[in-house]
């Protein structure tokens, strides 16, 4: 089953998010965990949210915060959002644990008028220090998981990704990356040295601007 | 007005506490011909009687008052017991008490049996004041819309004005979905268990086959057996046989009987000789002692009409669900087929698109429809967390 995973660098990535998010919208939170990041959304900036998980308990936890939240797995249909439903759809710390993230990638910038997108970066130098001295599958505090009992199954790097935006014609608007646990607003050579990105997309387009 | 409940914390319980001694009340309205209450169907229906119980107690505020409707064969009497016996608990006592799923210590909760039932509200089996004897057949057909009506009714009674919640499974959820949906105003959550915006041509064919059952008996006699000393105990009994297998699911069957026997050997004839046949004799026979043939016929009729997008959506689900204030708590069951998952999520879909405030949880469990009578712990952490929210939310808490 699918673990959502918000380690250190996970929960930093939120503060980023925060910033992003104007007041009064709506947010629609896919892999919503305990619900943290929306309760806070909703209580700083006022939005209206909404929340998706596939576990009980996160879901309990969300209903204890009064947050509106539905049990599903993002691998199904997401057709119960409408086209252009929400001004921003979040997706932290999840795509690369979905089956097909190129299609969730398509999906929530047609539900959300923007896209946030955290992940972690499987080019940081750490990881390709242990690839390349211990000949193994590389393991980080975000990254904690045994290769055959993993739910990372599609870990990409900044670059990875950045390729595949241009493909899809899909535009990054703002990104951060967080190192040391701290939120890097300018980080030099990011796809070295930032442990996960967090990224503001839109569509390729005029009104995108 | 005091409301308060009789509470006897001593009576022994099987876990957690009990809400203790209970009685049921009740109540009648629409006396006069003039406050006779409008059926869907168009007839003037009255004097009504309401059967009703309460637990816990009313705030100041009155901001902690919770419905919740029974399901098919439930009755007012949800929650605690009628004698010092300490038998006979109410039908969802595991969840409704001090520190349960619907907290008495917390809220004020009330349960009445439905229009068109046989346990102490007005139904075919009550006298017809034009007749003096009873309705029978001549009984007008209601609708789960005409039961939510008389429900409205007794909590004007009460004193009561704004819902925290409504809360049912099954046919109860229906209710409750219902409430949300003719009393936007008046219901601040609703929690719809194990159950469907519309009921699918699957449960109505149950549902006709189980009538078929009761008006093929010949004791049934048009529904007029009252006067005649005969019950069509065998049409009842074979149509909660049907039930309780929809209540049930394939691999719950496995699980409680098996192949299991009565007996070591094959008897060779016609007699029941599985497990499972004698469950469903049993439960067809404790019915009858119960449940009256034509409430079942009415109870029945009233899922079938049951269209929530239809009477109020124009067919559109998420037309109907515009005018909803209150929030929405739905559960299913994975291995339910009587109201399976998919109907949960296609509400909750079109809650969504509607841009309204759920909860949704599908509890995976082999227990199939019964499920959301035993489920108990699960649904009991869904539901607090969600009443306590909205409650903290209504009474900014």
């Amino acid at each position: 089953m699918r673990q959502l995973l918000k380690g250190d660098e996970g929960r930093t990535d939120f503060s980023a998010i925060a910033d992003w998010i104007e007041p009064g919208s709506s947010v629609l939170d896919l892999g919503c965990g305990d619900g943290e990041l929306l309760e806070h959304l909703m209580l700083d900036k006022g939005v209206r949210g909404t929340g998706v998980d596939i576990d009980l308990d996160k879901i309990v936890a969300c209903a204890a915060k009064g947050i509106s939240v539905v049990q599903k797995d993002l691998n199904g249909s997401l057709d119960c959002f409408e086209t252009g439903a929400y001004d921003y759809v979040i997706v932290s710390q999840t795509i690369h644990q979905l089956l097909e993230p190129d299609r969730m990638m398509s999906e929530i910038l047609r539900i959300g008028r923007r896209a946030i997108v955290s992940f972690p970066n499987f080019g940081h130098y750490s990881l390709r220090l242990q690839l390349l001295f211990s000949g193994r599958m590389p393991k980080s505090s975000t990254l904690p998981f045994e290769w055959y009992r993993t739910p990372n199954i599609h870990l990409m790097t900044i670059a990875d990704f950045e390729k595949f935006c241009r493909e899809r014609a899909l535009r990054i608007l703002r990104r951060v990356d967080i190192s040391g646990g701290r939120v890097r607003r300018r980080l030099f050579w990011p796809n070295l040295l930032s442990a996960g990105t967090v990224l503001l997309l839109g569509r390729m387009e005029p009104e995108s601007r | 007005m005091a409301l308060k409940a009789i509470n006897d914390p001593t009576i022994p319980t099987g876990g957690g506490a009990s809400v203790g001694i209970v009685e049921t009340r009740s109540f009648t309205f629409a006396e006069r011909e003039e406050d006779f209450i409008d059926l869907d169907c168009g007839a003037r229906l009255g004097p009504i009687t309401v059967a009703y119980e309460t637990y816990g107690t009313l705030d100041r505020s009155r901001a902690n008052a919770i419905l919740i409707c029974h399901a098919l064969s439930g009755t007012a009497h949800v929650a605690g017991y009628h004698e010092q016996t300490g038998k006979n608990p109410g039908w969802w006592d595991d969840a409704v008490g001090p520190g349960k799923a619907f907290d008495t210590d917390k809220y004020f909760v009330i349960c009445s049996n439905v229009l068109g039932g046989c346990a102490g509200t007005t139904g075919p089996m009550s006298i017809d004041p034009r007749t003096g004897r009873p309705y029978g057949l001549a009984f007008p057909v209601v609708t789960v819309g005409d039961m939510v009506q008389v429900q409205r009714a007794l909590l004007d009674h009460l004193g009561i004005d704004t819902l925290l919640g409504v809360a049912g499974g099954s046919i109860g959820g229906m209710q409750a979905l219902e409430w949300v949906l003719r009393y936007p105003e008046q219901v601040r959550s609703a929690l719809v268990i194990a159950s469907t915006a519309r009921m699918s041509p699957q449960a109505i064919a149950f549902n006709a086959v189980g009538r078929n059952s009761i008006i093929s008996d010949r004791n049934w006699r048009g529904g007029q057996y009252y006067d005649d000393g005969v019950l069509p105990a065998q049409g009842l009994s074979v149509a909660r046989m049907i039930g309780h297998i929809t209540y049930l699911s394939d691999e719950a069957m496995h699980a409680k009987f098996g192949r299991r026997l009565k007996r070591d050997e094959l008897a060779y004839d016609f007699t029941s000789e599985f497990q499972v046949e004698s469950y469903l004799d049993h439960q067809g026979s404790k019915f009858v002692e119960r449940f009256d043939a034509n409430a079942y016929l009415y109870m029945t009729k009233a899922m079938d009409y049951f269209d929530a997008p239809e009477a109020y959506g124009g067919g559109d689900l998420v037309r109907a669900l515009t005018r909803l204030r209150a929030r929405l708590l739905v559960l299913s069951f994975s291995s339910d087929w009587l109201f399976p998952p998919y109907q949960s999520q296609e509400l909750i879909d079109a809650l969504l698109r509607a841009k309204k405030h759920v909860t949704y949880a599908n509890i995976e469990t082999p227990r199939g429809h019964d499920a959301f009578l035993l489920e108990i712990e699960t649904e009991a952490r869904l539901i607090r967390a969600f009443l306590d929210a909205t409650h903290g939310a209504v009474t900014g808490g």
